[in-house]
């Protein structure tokens, strides 16, 4: 076990310098210069935007601009802005917020998705079945941001349950209706996940052996049953939750949360380099650390998986 | 790329959100009572600003958001009034020209305090501008100061700045300067009201970057903090001296990441203003919020440019351009597709600017199909018979430019077609790089209520603003006699004299001024004014007593 993680972290990274270099080159390879931005239509003074390049390190050969960002990132030092702030500090003000609204999604998604999903599956064929195929059906087809405004007309605008918008941005309660759009989409996936594992493994051997021993249903369902059918739900989250970090753009724009997902927006606006690959990197080392986490999980789950 | 994908979706959201706010619209019946109650003196208004780009320091703030805030906070020299544009004195007692207008000499009133209690003096002001002129600074309006003599020495078009000092800026006594300029420019105490020309305090100097981050004014409010990416808080300065007191306590500007958010939080009243109804909503905001629906013009223009390095507009004679304006129904445009955001313009200067003739360019800019067509003949028709406009696809003007590109091609039969550029710094590097392949849009929002500030900075051959590669000798000519005439009116004058050489040659083809399509909450007492430059004046607004 000791080993197989220690393999697994050495194995990232390479992963993370491969990524932090496409990241980077993909940023200065789009059309457009923001130093030149700033100043918009009135034209730019050319003694001006020297001095700014310079000063971003603009004015750098490609390869040395990116030595330079590694070397202070070995530091911990993603950076500056074009603002002249730490990207560190705008960062450490955004992903609290979207690690909420992660959490919350999370939670809805797991709730409402495992037992609409173990209902649908131990009902097959039957009402309960054909309705949440129907409601799943129908979520995932229908995009996220078409939710989301769907879900402010009819909570906020007509029911006056929450507020239309959030106003504090770390405050919980005010992050369950954008991260209950959130979690919509990946709900219905797990939903369905669930009711088919459940529905197979119903009529697996260890099922009816459980049964013969006389188990109480309770014990069937909760412990053997549920056990063995959340493998591929576990599988399905642990990339889900990069999913989530993408689809905060749009919930977070939606619903005027001040995190990640918004602040990686208007970077990419502004082509922040530093910025952008400053936030990449840290979605890639969480979705490094989720894929061990989850791999790690399906030894826990399944006691005849391994490793050495 | 997911995160990539989704970003396009945003885009796709308007769409829906057209249909949620068509559905929302009926509902509450907009009985305001603005008038109704009584103003507190101590209210905070929430208004609507995104992050501003670059940290708080006056000659740092290119783009309107930042500009905002530091416009409460520090008070000019000078500033305009509104609607008439003309030169009030706010932080000055005087500011007077020599004979030629080359020399200026500033008497400020005496007992200004900064907000950290240090005076106001006329130290403040020189070594401001010496340092925000300096290349090493990076002030991104560092090259407003070009006028002033030395200012080549702390901003050399190469390298390093020699200078410290501008030697046209010497302070006189306590309260009196003076500033010396590399020529005559009739009109120079116009350009002192904008930001740029504000004081500094002594504080400033020694941690420029920490008192970008926690500014220190002379303005009508003093700053209070900065939570990044959420909330600026500025609340009334006790001491201040100037004509424009605050008349409420504060203000909360609140960063909304969409105009959507923004405007469904001012129908909640959880905001009090907000910068620009979202397109989505334009249809409807003036039923939605009744008499508290904002709808003003203000002093900005929206052309095409031919861009006069191609093939096909090199040695273009005008009068084809003359006939591609007069093919371009501007009063349908306006009305329909643009849902009366824009008002048509007839003139290359905006309302509002002093020198404005209404109707200047005459019937140029009025709609003709059958003069369009036979003006273009006669000019030889457009070379190709195809032109092309290009535009920024990240703000909303594929309407409005195939809405022209349809009326030039129905009156005239030369083929439009829009070029799209992904984002505003895309379709900027085209410009600069003079790579645009036809015509593309242009914006002017004003920076001094002149005309020249419309004519000589956008179409003078030396200008930073001519990216079109537009050369007039006649033009620079008369522009540079009319900066050197001996008053302002005289000044004026002889720019409505270029204005009419312009119309002759055609730089541009004005197509709109801008309005500004807002709202207020229930919270404020009265309507709000705005200001020359499309944003409110903030001083005067009242916030509603709460019962």
């Amino acid at each position: 076990m000791g080993r197989y993680v220690a393999r697994r972290l050495l194995q990232m990274i390479p992963v993370f310098l491969g990524t932090t270099l496409l990241i980077f080159l993909m940023v200065h390879i789009l059309p457009g210069d923001p130093i030149r931005a700033m100043f918009g239509d009135k034209g730019a003074d050319p003694a001006q935007l020297a001095s700014l390049r310079e000063k971003f390190g603009l004015d750098q050969p490609l390869y040395m601009q990116y030595f330079d960002y590694m070397k202070k990132l070995f530091q911990l030092n993603f950076g500056e802005t074009f603002g002249g702030r730490p990207v560190w500090d705008e960062m450490t003000a955004a992903f609290p917020v979207t690690i909420r609204l992660t959490i919350v999604a999370l939670v809805i998604e797991l709730l409402v998705g495992l037992s609409l999903g173990a209902w649908a599956g131990l009902k097959v064929g039957k009402a309960p079945d054909t309705g949440v195929l129907l409601f799943t059906l129908i979520v995932i087809s229908v995009p996220v941001f078409i939710m989301g405004y769907l879900a402010r007309y009819v909570f906020a605008d007509t029911l006056g349950w929450v507020a239309p918008n959030v106003d504090d941005s770390m405050d919980i309660t005010q992050l369950l209706l954008p991260g209950f759009v959130l979690a919509m989409l990946s709900m219905a996936y797990v939903a369905r996940l669930t009711r088919t594992t459940f529905a197979e493994n119903l009529r697996a051997d260890y099922m009816r052996t459980a049964l013969a021993k006389g188990l109480p249903r309770r014990r069937i369902v909760g412990v053997h049953l549920l056990r063995n059918s959340l493998i591929p739900v576990v599988t399905f989250i642990g990339t889900d939750i990069g999913g989530f970090i993408g689809g905060a753009v749009v919930t977070e724009g939606i619903f005027n949360v001040q995190g990640v997902g918004n602040l990686l927006f208007r970077a990419l606006q502004q082509r922040e380099g530093s910025t952008i690959v400053g936030i990449v990197t840290v979605f890639v080392l969480i979705i490094l650390v989720i894929n061990l986490i989850v791999d790690l999980l399906y030894a826990v789950l399944d006691p005849r998986i391994r490793y050495a | 790329m997911r995160g990539a994908k989704s970003a396009k979706w945003v885009a796709g959201a308007i769409v829906v959100a057209l249909a949620a706010t068509a559905c929302g619209g009926n509902d509450k019946k907009s009985d305001s009572g603005m008038n109704a109650g009584k103003a507190d003196p101590n209210g905070i208004l929430v208004a609507q600003l995104s992050e501003p780009q670059n940290p708080l320091q006056p000659a740092n703030a290119k783009e309107s958001q930042g500009s905002r805030v530091l416009r409460t906070l520090w008070s000019g020299l000078v500033d305009y009034e509104p609607g008439t544009g003309k030169l009030v004195n706010v932080n000055a007692e005087s500011v007077t020209p020599n004979e030629d207008s080359s020399v200026w000499t500033v008497k400020l009133k005496p007992g200004w305090k900064f907000h950290d209690g240090t005076p106001v003096n006329a130290k403040s002001y020189v070594d401001s501008w010496n340092w925000s002129a300096n290349t090493k600074n990076n002030q991104t309006n560092s090259s407003w100061f070009q006028d002033i003599k030395g200012y080549t020495d702390v901003h050399p078009e190469k390298g390093d700045p020699k200078k410290t000092e501008m030697e046209g800026l010497k302070v006189v006594d306590e309260n009196t300067f003076t500033i010396a300029l590399t020529g005559p420019v009739s009109y120079f105490a116009y350009k002192l009201g904008y930001d740029v020309w504000a004081p500094l305090p002594e504080s400033f100097f020694k941690d420029p970057k920490a008192a970008g981050q926690k500014p220190v004014g002379n303005g009508p409010y003093k700053f209070e903090s900065w939570d990044h990416n959420k909330v600026i808080k500025v609340r009334k300065f006790d001491g201040y001296q100037g004509p424009n007191k605050a008349k409420n306590g504060g203000i909360d500007f609140k960063n909304y990441t969409t105009a959507e958010s923004a405007y469904s939080a001012l129908r909640s009243d959880q905001l009090d203003w907000i910068e620009q109804v979202p397109v989505t909503a334009l249809k409807n905001y003036k039923q939605d919020l009744g008499d508290r629906a904002i709808d003003q013009e203000y002093s900005a223009v929206q052309s095409i440019v031919p861009a006069f390095y191609t093939d096909q507009f090199k040695n273009i004679n005008p009068k084809v351009i003359q006939g591609l304006s007069m093919a371009i129904d501007r009063e349908t445009i306006t009305k329909t597709v643009l849902n009366g955001t824009r008002e048509p313009a007839d003139s290359y200067v905006a309302r509002g600017v002093l020198g404005y003739k209404p109707g200047a360019l005459g019937d140029i800019t009025k709609y003709d199909p059958k003069k369009a067509k036979a003006l273009i003949t006669e000019g030889g028709g457009v070379p190709g018979n195809k032109i092309s406009i290009q535009f920024n696809a990240d703000q909303p003007h594929k309407a409005w430019v195939d809405a022209v590109c349809n009326s030039i091609r129905q009156a005239t039969q030369v083929e439009c077609v829009g070029d799209s550029k992904p984002d505003f710094a895309t379709d900027l590097n085209a410009r600069d790089g003079k790579k645009v392949k036809s015509m593309y849009r242009g914006g002017w929002v004003l920076d001094y209520p002149v005309n020249s500030n419309f004519m000589r900075d956008l179409y003078g051959s030396t200008a930073a603003g001519n990216t079109s590669g537009y050369k007039n000798e006649e033009f620079d000519k008369l522009s540079a006699e009319a900066d050197k005439a001996k008053t302002l009116d005289e000044t004026v004058k002889m720019y409505q004299d270029a204005e009419q050489l312009l119309a002759k040659n055609m730089p541009a083809i004005p197509l709109w001024f801008y309005k500004n399509n807002s709202g207020q909450s229930k919270n404020v007492f009265g309507k709000i004014v705005y200001g020359q430059d499309g944003d409110p004046i903030f001083t005067d607004v009242q916030v509603k007593a709460k019962k």
